[in-house]
């Protein structure tokens, strides 16, 4: 391409047509109104406009989720940033691959407290993998290469550019390099070969093992090589919330996920195992608990993860390997086949015996003859209905962990959720990423009653962008997980987690030009739902009314040790 | 443990807000921090000191790597190296202080760089425990100001640190 003379505001249009960006998730302002006038005057990428920011930024968070690309929000400044800030955070906190263009005041005017003035880079610093602030045109270009090169590769994260007014305005030529080079930047790929051949021989020694696998699995593309190693070895596997989906769950190997919600057999077998293997997983309070509780037992671990601060942060590791998870498993199952030895069959087999028997308490019953809507069937019937195959983003609270422990995700990048950052909002504007992603899919929100209206203006965007997103709501009128935590712990004083006064939403979801739905009773459960997915072109808002007393069980209280379990 | 690290990174607006930042954010204590641009004008020096059990510094240091414009860390305490604070003090020099701080200065290879009828300004250069130790060699009320940079630091021999 030769190069021409182009104004900042042109070269931020070109360089995304040149990434391939097809989704743009954005709401103008003063800062940015010349990229506006350019997205105006183009048609290589639709432009979405939202209603709030946050909710631009969690969009383009799960469009990268659903799709392994790199997201793209555009907001303005001041205001407009510091709305996207929870959407930054909460992609920080789950690597996910995103580039935030924010706009800025005019160079001239930066530090003179102008009109609609952030630190933009000195707020999201803490939760970014990278900001630029770019004060030159003829950086532009370079910098925005290199955003959606450090968003993608590594340990992938949001990369905010801040874009001061007169920079859009300036021209210079322009010309976007092909690759770019960074000497500061040089993620690693290739795991150590000494340590993947003692990794494979402890696993094949092992005689009590479990695989734990997280989001990196996800992220890493790696779903099908820890399918293939683990069915190699026949070991059991167990995932976090956010690897949920990276190992088929209706497989007999997968013992659920594990951690504060996880099911009895994934929390054992993870407590009593001899060798586990971590795969993209990071050892977090909400999985293992205390980190005292867990390393108390003898036990042997191997951890491979892109990223080396995630290794031996929190829990002490024998065998560390940094590297690219896919990569890796795939050497794994490369030197396990060439290898002659095999598992002590009679060890694995104890071992499975022992997991079977957790397995046989069957933690996740719940009352199915109960007379009000259990939050876990609406679920369960979700994933009938749907066959397993819908994307489901959720919100935070209760709803969010029934999702994961009934909906059986069997391939990645389905499951989409805030487990870093407990971001509540999310759900929605995460659907409406995943539908513009997949035109055609079913997407389903499953949220709660808080949660929904944290961002409930989006069903705007919904409208106007025609998102036949199916809202999933399990109301039972209580912030739930807070009211669960208050029963538990706080001897019942529900202080401020009931809501009075909510809004009808079967009316407001009719005010947006939606359909809504109420469903009071078990048996209409299915039906609606039918009739709801049948809707291929409307978005429909269903509101359940389930069983307020609901509890999320099993449950590991925060602080406590992996067999430290509440049972229903 | 004390623990001086030493950091290769990009001379760009903000680096340094990001090193503080990830210290501060992570709860790590930082003794001191000096930073000046190399022979080369794009790329910085950076020395910090600080103290953690190995855990924590093994933390640290993959942290720091982790920042992109961080080019190389390395932890000097890891091998023999040099250390260097320079440190400006004034103090009394009226009456009977005028020939101690005299000697005093001599003794530590200080050397006075500053004089007036009532101070004088001394200039001293050593590990941070040298510096310590003429401080408390020195009547605190005779001391009027400091002013420290913070260890500066380089490895020994073919112990080198470039890009
Ligand atoms: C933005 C935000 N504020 C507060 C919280 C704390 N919090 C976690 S769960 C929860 C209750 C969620 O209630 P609801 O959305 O109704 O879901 P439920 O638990 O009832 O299923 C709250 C307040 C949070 N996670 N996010």
């Amino acid at each position: 391409m030769a190069d021409l003379e182009l104004t900042g505001a042109e070269i931020v249009v070109r360089c995304l047509q040149a990434e391939g960006v097809k989704h743009l998730f954005g709401y103008p302002g003063g800062a940015v109104l010349n990229i506006y006038d350019e997205i105006y005057k183009q048609n290589g990428f639709e432009h979405i406009l939202v209603r709030h920011e946050q909710a631009a930024v969690h969009a383009a968070d799960a469009y990268a989720r659903s799709t392994g690309q790199v997201g793209v929000a555009l907001v303005t400044s001041g205001p407009g940033a510091t709305n996207a800030v929870t959407g930054i955070a909460t992609a920080y906190m789950d690597s996910i691959p995103m580039v935030v263009i924010t706009g800025q005041v005019p160079t001239p005017a930066i530090g003179m407290d102008a009109f609609q003035e952030v630190d933009t880079i000195g707020i999201t610093r803490p939760c970014v993998k990278h900001n630029f602030l770019v004060k030159d045109v003829r950086e532009l270009a370079d910098t925005m290469k290199k955003a959606f090169y450090i968003a993608a590769t590594g340990r992938p994260g949001p990369v905010v550019v801040d874009i001061p007014k007169d920079v859009t305005q300036h021209k210079c030529l322009f010309h976007y390099p092909d690759s770019i080079a960074m000497r500061s930047y040089n993620p690693t790929s290739k795991g150590h070969g000494g340590q993947i051949k003692r990794a494979v021989q402890m696993l094949l020694e092992a005689k009590r093992p479990v695989i734990y696998i997280g989001g990196g699995v996800i992220l890493g593309n790696a779903a099908q090589q820890i399918t293939a190693f683990a069915r190699l070895l026949g070991y059991p596997v167990t995932s976090t919330l956010m690897g949920l989906g990276g190992y088929p769950s209706p497989d007999p190997l997968f013992l659920g996920m594990l951690g504060m919600h996880g099911t009895i057999e994934a929390n054992m077998a993870m407590q009593h195992s001899d060798v586990l293997l971590a795969v993209g997983a990071r050892f977090d309070d909400r999985v293992i608990g205390n980190p005292k509780h867990f390393s108390s037992e003898a036990r042997k671990i191997i951890h491979i993860d892109v990223d080396p601060s995630s290794i031996s942060k929190r829990v002490r590791v024998d065998v560390p390997i940094v590297g690219d998870v896919a990569k890796v498993l795939e050497e794994f199952s490369r030197l396990i086949q060439a290898s002659p030895e095999r598992p002590e069959q009679q060890a694995i087999k104890a071992w499975w015996a022992q997991i079977e028997l957790w397995r046989s308490q069957d933690c996740l019953k719940y009352d199915r003859s109960s007379p009000v809507i259990k939050p876990q069937y609406v679920v369960e019937k979700l994933y009938e209905v749907t066959g397993g195959e819908a994307f489901v983003t959720s919100d935070v609270g209760q709803h969010q962990m029934w999702a994961a422990q009934y909906y059986k995700f069997d391939k990645p990048r389905r499951w989409i959720n805030s487990g870093g950052l407990g971001t509540m909002g999310f759900g929605l504007p995460a659907a409406m990423g995943v539908q513009l992603a997949h035109p055609g899919a079913d997407v389903a929100c499953i949220t709660g009653e808080g949660s929904i209206q944290m961002n409930i203006q989006e069903l705007a965007t919904c409208k106007q962008s025609k998102l036949p997103i199916k809202i999933i709501l399990l109301n039972n009128g209580y912030l739930g997980m807070v009211r669960q935590w208050q029963e538990f712990f706080y001897e019942e004083r529900y202080a401020e987690s009931y809501m009075s006064s909510l809004p009808d939403f079967v009316k407001l979801a009719e005010s947006y030009g939606h359909v809504g739905m109420r469903i009071e009773k078990p048996g209409d459960v299915e039906g609606a739902l039918r009739e709801a997915f049948a809707m291929k072109e409307r978005l429909v808002f269903l509101d359940f009314l389930t069983d307020p007393r609901e509890n999320v069980y099993p449950m590991i209280p925060a602080g406590k040790g992996l067999s430290e379990m509440i049972l229903i | 443990m004390r623990h001086i690290l030493s950091l290769l990174m990009e001379n760009e607006a903000g680096a340094l807000s990001r090193v503080a930042g990830l210290f501060s954010a992570r709860g790590y204590n930082i003794e001191s921090l000096t930073v000046a641009p190399t022979e080369d004008a794009t790329l910085s020096r950076m020395t910090i000191v600080t103290r953690g059990s190995d855990e924590v510094v093994e933390q640290i240091t993959k942290q720091l790597n982790k920042l992109v414009d961080i080019v190389k860390v390395q932890d000097l305490t890891d091998g023999s190296h040099i250390e260097r604070e320079l440190m400006l003090v004034k103090v009394r020099a009226s009456g009977e202080y005028r020939e101690e701080m005299k000697r005093l200065a001599d003794i530590f290879r200080g050397r006075i760089i500053d004089v007036t009828d009532k101070t004088y300004t001394i200039e001293l250069t050593g590990a941070g425990s040298k510096l310590d130790a003429f401080l408390e060699a020195v009547d605190v009320s005779a001391i009027l100001e400091t002013v420290r940079t913070g260890a500066s630091g380089i490895g020994r021999g073919e112990r080198i640190m470039k890009i």
